[in-house]
């Protein structure tokens, strides 16, 4: 699975909302957070207040705030937003026959393999993800102080 | 919209072995497969798991308020598949109107406990993949895919 940098984005902004719903942020406060263009994101928080998953908060000290429910919203709802995940084959269009059965095979299996991925991505909650994370980042911190890594789902 | 069906806990849950008296209640919650056909399954489950005497067959259920609100089911599988012992979860259920009330959790990280008190280090489970909201919770609680695939085909 290649996630384009829209997913990508999308998926850093919302998470980073998401951890705190009270809390506004400008996209140059996150752009400048995570280290990536300030312009591409722009577009991507446009994308994000259209679906519902932020709200623009306009005027002083406006920003986006997280406006969906983290317990319910998976990573697979954010990444949709920008792309399919649908699997494509780069197949040469010039009306040879004796490869469509082998086309057609290779199809069901990037298929079988799209479910799949899908599947997991539905699966993964903003607050699962956050908890993941906030664990990978206790884990990182005691092993770099010389501790004991943390267990459960950040693995 | 999202529909949320959480209601407020009054009563302290209890999670305890499961006892004859809690398959009528088990029934009604479990609402996986055809209703006449359950009486059957859970008696049929709860004479293999349910006495509470052996460390590697676990039957739960959570009180609350005097009424079964959820049950869980499990036990420890050896060799299965070529895999070491291991916890399996092979149930789970919260009643509709008790759900994201944190039942499940404490069911499912009581039977860790006992598990882990019957000498495994790993559970596992296997959900439908339409079941999001239960694949979710147990994404929830640290399980990923793990290293054995599902596969299957009609038989012709």
């Amino acid at each position: 699975m290649k996630l384009n940098k829209g997913s990508l984005f999308a998926l850093f902004a919302v998470l980073e909302l998401a951890g705190n719903a009270d809390r506004q942020l400008s996209t140059t406060d996150i752009a400048g957070k995570y280290g990536i263009s300030t312009h591409h994101l722009a577009k991507v928080m446009r994308n994000l207040v259209h679906s519902g998953l932020v709200q623009a908060v306009r005027g002083v000290g406006g920003g986006y705030r997280f406006a969906g429910n983290v317990s319910r919203t998976t990573l697979l709802d954010v990444i949709q937003i920008f792309e399919t995940l649908e699997s494509e084959l780069d197949m040469p269009n010039h009306g040879n026959s004796a490869g469509e059965p082998i086309v057609a095979e290779l199809r069901s299996i990037t298929e079988e393999i799209d479910d799949l991925t899908k599947a997991i991505l539905d699966t993964i909650t903003l607050e699962t993800a956050l908890n993941s994370t906030r664990l990978r980042r206790e884990a990182a911190t005691a092993g770099r102080s010389g501790g004991v890594a943390a267990g459960g789902g950040a693995k | 919209m999202v529909l949320k069906y959480h209601m407020a806990i009054k009563d302290p849950i209890l999670i305890r072995n499961a006892v004859p008296p809690d398959l009528d209640a088990i029934i009604e919650i479990d609402n996986v497969g055809p209703k006449e056909e359950k009486p059957a399954y859970w008696r049929g489950i709860f004479a293999h798991y349910g006495s509470g005497e052996k460390k590697d067959r676990i039957f739960l259920v959570a009180e609350a308020g005097g009424d079964i609100v959820g049950f869980i089911a499990g036990e420890v599988r050896a060799w299965e598949f070529g895999s070491a012992p291991c916890g399996w979860v092979f149930a789970l259920a919260v009643a509709p109107k008790m759900r994201e009330s944190g039942i499940a959790k404490r069911m499912f990280n009581e039977i860790c406990r006992r598990l882990k008190g019957a000498g495994v280090t790993t559970v596992r489970t296997m959900v439908n993949r339409n079941h999001k909201v239960t694949l979710s919770f147990f994404r929830s609680q640290g399980l990923r895919t793990g290293r054995y695939i599902e596969m299957e085909r009609e038989i012709d």
